[in-house]
């Protein structure tokens, strides 16, 4: 299997992140990790606690909005940091698993809390090449 | 950009005649480098904008605007409740109520200058500033609803300050018209440890020096002279209002097209004032409002008791409050006549003039003061409202310096310790549990803030009263 990429694209204010993968779910999986990288080097976080995840919605772009906001809001409210997932998605529906511990401000240098995922350059969709693109602007 | 889509309507004013599904101008208040600085996303939003439904006179973005989503940072618009206006969620942004205050010590830098360390070391230790810090107050569910309605006044019944101060927070502290029961029970959970606390970003703490005025009548009503140490802290509505604003973006762009709502971009996601989802979003937005304006009433405590315990000569009564995220419900003159509008500034500071009657009696003739952040090692301003900014652009000017590049960018430029040791070199202590986050606030990722308030007062939004340096920041 090809294994999917995350990367952050300028926004002058705030941050873009985008995912990539060979299938829609691996690019959700992707960008999840290019969110964690705003705040801190993924390779910091340990996938040791694991939690669940559902978001529906009316199409697939807004769905990737809904998904980032549901880490968001788990990052806030349960003081976490995320660095692996796994996300399946059928139609409108998601669901998720999400593996990552809780932050601790001496070892992971969070940079800036992200308030939440927006739709300016929101994008879901397949490339020339086959590979599917999730991004979208993210506000801190 | 391209300056050649405008036509120069005055040495600081740049207007985008309309055209497609635009309703009324695009303005663009600027010197001729800034705006050829600003990123081309600045028009096509400012653009956007002017084509939302019930939009009065036009489409306005300050002198530090920048690419915001969906409205420009900067943006200013107001929308006629009684022919189809709307109000959007994305128009005010995700950090409800995002602002600035400055209290006076009564201290000159003399004063603090022995103590320039441990006031630095004792701030940031009773300041809970970056991401998963906590405040002290919890509140069960009576209790937020009470803050959500209350703000300031709620926090100052709290013990947390003096009457005195509510007079100098815009609408008195207190926004009327929240319903707390319009916040689900997601955004108040995400406040829950969040009270009292400065966020991360842009957001800090700030002990600044005037060291210059340039209207001196205006700065003595001000309390205002060189040398004297003030504090400035900016900081919002913390979760609260980011989920508020999360929440309420995702139904607007939802049910826009039930409405009739064409959206030119789904972040200027809105819904019309006399809707049910529009008046939902302003109780809500107002909770928020009060949310912010409590949190930083909380953070001035915390300020006052650390003063008082390493300068107890000190005493620090309120200059002022200002918001910068908000859509408020003004009386304007259009073509003549007062309207009712709803005006949203996104990125922007209410800036009313002299006489106006929502100021305090203390300002009142000397025009609302407008607080103007500049980044971490550069300088702030205070502006005041003058007549004519009543008719630039409903009574609004500039909030801040505003970003000249991306995070990304700040990032691979500068080193974050590299950063403190150079500002600290020269003279301004920064604390911050992140370096990460200083080099992407690095100085120079910002626009020239002496540029930016130059453009505001000679557009006419604004008059500059003083200008402060930092001494001690911390930031989140």
């Amino acid at each position: 299997m090809l294994t999917g990429h995350w990367e952050h694209f300028s926004h002058e204010a705030d941050m873009g992140v985008r995912g990539a993968g060979a299938s829609l779910d691996q690019a959700f999986e992707q960008v999840a990790l290019g969110l964690t990288a705003v705040v801190t080097d993924p390779a910091l976080v340990t996938p040791e606690k694991m939690i669940r995840l559902t978001c529906e919605a009316p199409d697939v772009e807004l769905l990737l909005v809904d998904w980032l906001n549901a880490l968001i809001y788990e990052m806030a409210t349960r003081k976490m940091l995320f660095s692996r997932f796994e996300v399946r998605l059928k139609g409108k529906h998601l669901s998720a698993t999400a593996w990552g511990e809780v932050l601790d401000v001496a070892r992971h240098h969070p940079a800036v809390e992200v308030k939440g995922a927006t739709y300016t350059a929101l994008k879901v969709a397949q490339q020339a090449d086959g590979d599917w693109l999730a991004q979208c602007v993210v506000d801190v | 950009m391209d300056i050649a889509r405008f036509e120069r309507k005055s040495e600081f004013e740049w207007q985008i005649k309309p055209f497609g599904r635009m309703q009324v101008p695009g303005v663009i208040f600027a010197s001729e480098a800034l705006l050829r600085e600003m990123d081309a996303k600045v028009a096509e939003q400012v653009t956007n904008v002017a084509m939302l439904p019930g939009i009065v006179e036009a489409s306005f973005a300050m002198p530090d605007a920048h690419w915001g989503y969906g409205f420009p940072i900067g943006g200013v618009a107001a929308f006629d409740p009684d022919h189809g206006g709307v109000v959007s969620a994305g128009g005010v942004g995700f950090d409800i109520s995002c602002g600035v205050r400055t209290l006076h010590t009564g201290l000159q830098l003399k004063d603090i200058e022995s103590l320039k360390t441990r006031l630095a070391d004792a701030l940031y230790h009773s300041i809970p500033a970056g991401l998963g810090s906590t405040g002290a107050i919890r509140l069960d569910a009576a209790k937020m609803d009470a803050m959500l309605r209350g703000g300031a006044r709620w926090a100052i019944e709290q013990g947390f300050g003096e009457a005195a101060d509510l007079e100098r927070i815009e609408e008195g502290g207190c926004m009327r018209g929240a319903d707390p029961s319009q916040v689900s029970e997601q955004a108040k959970k995400r406040q829950h440890d969040e009270m009292g606390t400065l966020g991360s970003g842009n957001h800090y703490l700030e002990v600044q020096q005037v060291t210059e005025v340039y209207a001196a009548d205006i700065a003595a009503a001000y309390g205002l002279k060189p040398g004297d140490v003030v504090v400035s802290i900016h900081c919002g509505s913390r979760g609260l209002g980011h989920q508020i604003g999360t929440e309420f973006l995702r139904q607007m762009v939802i049910a826009a097209p039930g409405y009739g709502i064409e959206l030119p971009d789904r972040e200027l996601a809105c819904a019309p004032i006399h809707s049910p989802l529009g008046q939902n979003y302003l109780g809500a937005m107002r909770a928020g409002i009060n949310c912010a304006l409590a949190n930083r009433q909380i953070l001035t405590y915390l300020t006052r008791q650390v003063f008082s315990r390493l300068l107890p000569q000190s005493r620090l009564p309120l200059l002022y409050d200002v918001s910068h995220n908000t859509c408020k419900l003004e009386t304007h003159t259009v073509d003549g006549q007062p309207k009712k509008l709803f005006v949203h500034r996104k990125g922007a500071t209410r800036a009313f003039g002299p006489g106006h009657p929502d100021l305090p009696a203390a300002l009142r003739e000397a025009g609302q003061p407008v607080l103007i952040g500049g980044s971490m090692g550069t300088a702030s301003y205070i502006l005041a409202g003058t007549r004519a900014s009543m008719q630039r652009a409903f009574g609004s000017a500039c909030h801040g310096s505003g970003r000249a590049m991306s995070r990304h960018q700040a990032l691979r430029n500068w080193n974050g310790r590299h950063v403190v040791d150079e500002l600290a070199r020269r003279g301004t202590l920064i604390r911050s549990p992140s370096s990460r986050g200083v080099a992407e606030e690095a100085p120079g990722a910002y626009k020239d803030v002496s540029e930016v308030v130059n453009s505001a007062e000679h557009a006419g939004l604004a008059r500059k009263v003083a200008r402060l340096e930092p001494i001690i920041c911390i930031k989140g």
